[in-house]
């Protein structure tokens, strides 16, 4: 039997193959409150903040237009934007990384 | 007055339709290593048991042109005839034919001889090549899919549904197959996608091609949309044919009993398992071993590995095996293997067909990804699909049956009718090493040597419990069988089944966790 690896299951190891679907799979990361990533594909409409503005939660940063919807960004809460990653104009894949709070 | 006029008349207009898209659609069609529609039918089917219907259908689209256009038979064949001497109803789409778009007429054909496999009980193989809904017809083309979606269900169940993907098979239409029982693809020409890569490409900027979108790879591997993948087409079709082998042509029915033979001698049932529960084996080959003339048929070979279904005999009778694959993933379960088994486990149940279970695994794969996946929600249908089923169930346990999977992997407790096990049986809550560190955990923590401490425990533990006897003793397992015994147990346990009466509760159906 060809490459056989050393898998845990409850503190036994077992020699096995795996899947390319189970090498593939993604780590989880633990979501950062402070980036604000795009929820859809879509495109970058409009943006009315600027990088170091101050501003205060349930303001719209931008708008991301996907599936004919025009959706707006709210800031999650009070602070200053840091960098925003994206252009007007720009298509934008899901959970990109669109704006950076302080 | 002779008929001579009018029969040359016909023969004709016979010979106009059966030409299809004409010679040069229908050179494109074999330009991309393709078959045409009709030899596609005729490929499958018993020599000339052929007989097509609504041959003179025609559109009635008066927008875009349209009424200007004739297109024979609107781009489908439909009609009757037999594999193996036994009635099946059919229908191909036709590329050639305004690329086998899907329009009222076309619909109409196709839900006609729906019914009509519904109502005569006989499968029904529907070859999909279709570039999707005809725009020019608008709405009527969507309802022509809602109708027959709507028959795929009420079918499911009844008698078996077969999808061939030989073309593409995109947006809406995926959904025909996707409720139907078999799906079977076909290297380089089979394409399913609900969103083509033009749309991905123009909303996202993603590039991929359509063999990397939704080709017979992907859904055999990645997707599970395939049951069967093939590298030609004649592949496909005999795999077709052979599965028609082992299923009953509706639920009201057996499937056919063939000549029993015994399994073949190379495969020696002992010599195929190692004793040391970590070590990996091919659980094909035990099934291998106890099955008429070795003849296993997989099902989804390619898609969650860890665990193994498909058909075989036993005394020439048909049986669903399940089985765990300790050669992958150790033979977990997880989301995607336990879709496969329950969907499987449900399809045996609704065609009278008995469910031997092989059971040998260390319990759910552990991950965040897998728990955010719902393991616990795809979990459960194997619970529901086991705990549902009144077909003759059997199971075998051959070494580990730890946890919430020795419950789940057709145990006493969801009405198993027997259960064996095999002396190298470890029927326990968890693994030994596990186990120990948590009874032992004081003791292995206060310990001058805890490693040594720890060896000890899992040593105590695993005499203690890591057989099959504690079970035994219990009465969830029948007997403890040596493994060379194990053909004989199933064969007679099945003989014994074969009129069981399992009566549930009446219901209108149940709520599985879709």
């Amino acid at each position: 039997m060809e490459n056989l690896k050393e898998f845990n299951v409850d503190g036994t190891v077992y020699k096995t193959q795996t899947t390319k679907k189970f090498e593939n799979r993604k780590a989880w990361e633990r979501p950062n409150p402070k980036n604000l990533l795009s929820f859809i594909p879509g495109t970058i409409v409009e943006i009315f903040v600027k990088e170091g503005q101050e501003v205060k939660a349930g303001e719209s940063l931008m708008i991301l237009e996907a599936m004919k919807m025009k959706n707006l960004i709210e800031m999650p809460f009070d602070g200053v934007i840091k960098k925003i990653h994206v252009e007007e104009g720009v298509k934008v894949p899901n959970r990109m990384l669109m704006v950076e709070i302080e | 007055m002779s008929l001579k006029r009018n029969i040359l008349d016909l023969r004709k207009r016979k010979e106009k339709v059966l030409q299809g898209g004409g010679e040069k659609a229908i050179q494109k069609q074999v330009a991309m290593g393709k078959l045409t529609a009709r030899e596609r039918v005729t490929s499958i089917l018993d020599e000339d048991s052929f007989h097509e219907y609504d041959l003179f259908v025609e559109h009635e689209a008066r927008d875009f042109g349209m009424e200007k256009k004739q297109l024979h038979g609107d781009g489908v064949i439909i009609g009757t005839g037999t594999i193996y001497g036994e009635p099946v109803c059919i229908f191909a789409q036709d590329f050639t034919v305004a690329g086998g778009s899907l329009g009222l007429m076309h619909a109409r054909k196709i839900t006609k001889i729906m019914d009509h496999a519904l109502k005569m009980r006989v499968p029904l193989i529907g070859i999909n090549d279709s570039g999707g809904a005809r725009i020019q017809e608008g709405v009527n083309s969507l309802a022509g899919y809602g109708e027959i979606f709507f028959r795929n269900t009420l079918a499911s169940g009844v008698i078996p549904q077969l999808s061939v993907i030989l073309g593409p098979c995109a947006g809406g239409a995926v959904y025909s197959p996707a409720l139907t029982d078999f799906v079977f693809v076909v290297e380089n020409i089979s394409k399913m996608f609900i969103t083509g890569p033009e749309v991905i490409k123009t909303v996202l900027g993603e590039e991929i091609s359509m063999e990397e979108l939704g080709g017979a790879r992907v859904h055999s591997e990645i997707t599970g949309n395939a049951h069967f993948y093939a590298q030609s087409e004649y592949e496909c079709f005999e795999q077709i044919k052979k599965l028609l082998t082992f299923i009953p042509w509706h639920n009201g029915k057996k499937a056919k009993a063939f000549p029993p033979k015994p399994p073949k001698p190379e495969y020696k049932i002992e010599e195929i398992v190692p004793a040391d529960p970590t070590q990996p084996y091919d659980i094909r080959n035990v099934i291998k071993a106890i099955s008429d003339d070795s003849d296993f048929f997989e099902i989804m070979e390619n898609f969650a590995k860890n665990i193994v279904i498909g058909f075989g005999r036993m005394n020439g009778e048909t049986v669903g095996f399940v089985a765990n694959q300790p050669m992958v993933l150790a033979g977990v379960l997880d989301c995607d293997s336990s879709d496969k088994a329950a969907r499987f486990i449900r399809y045996c149940d609704s065609f009278n067909i008995p469910i031997v279970t092989l059971e040998d695994m260390p319990g759910y794969l552990p991950g965040v990804d897998q728990e955010h996946m719902g393991v616990i929600r795809h979990g459960a249908k194997i619970l529901y699909a086991y705990s549902e089923a009144t077909v003759p169930k059997i199971t075998v346990i051959i070494r580990k049956a730890y946890g919430g999977g020795y419950i789940a992997m057709n145990s006493r407790h969801m009405k198993a009718d027997f259960m064996f096990a095999w002396p190298t049986a470890e029927i326990a809550v968890m693994g030994p090493e596990g186990a120990a560190n948590i009874i032992f955990r004081k003791e292995i923590m206060n310990a001058e040597d805890p490693e040594a401490m720890r060896k000890e425990k899992v040593a105590e533990y695993k005499e203690k419990f890591a057989n099959p006897y504690v079970a035994a003793a219990k009465g969830y397992i029948d007997t403890v069988i040596e493994p060379e015994e194990t053909r004989n147990m199933l064969l007679h346990s099945i003989e014994v089944s074969n009129n069981k009466v399992d009566r549930r509760p009446a219901k209108k159906h149940g709520i599985p966790p879709f």
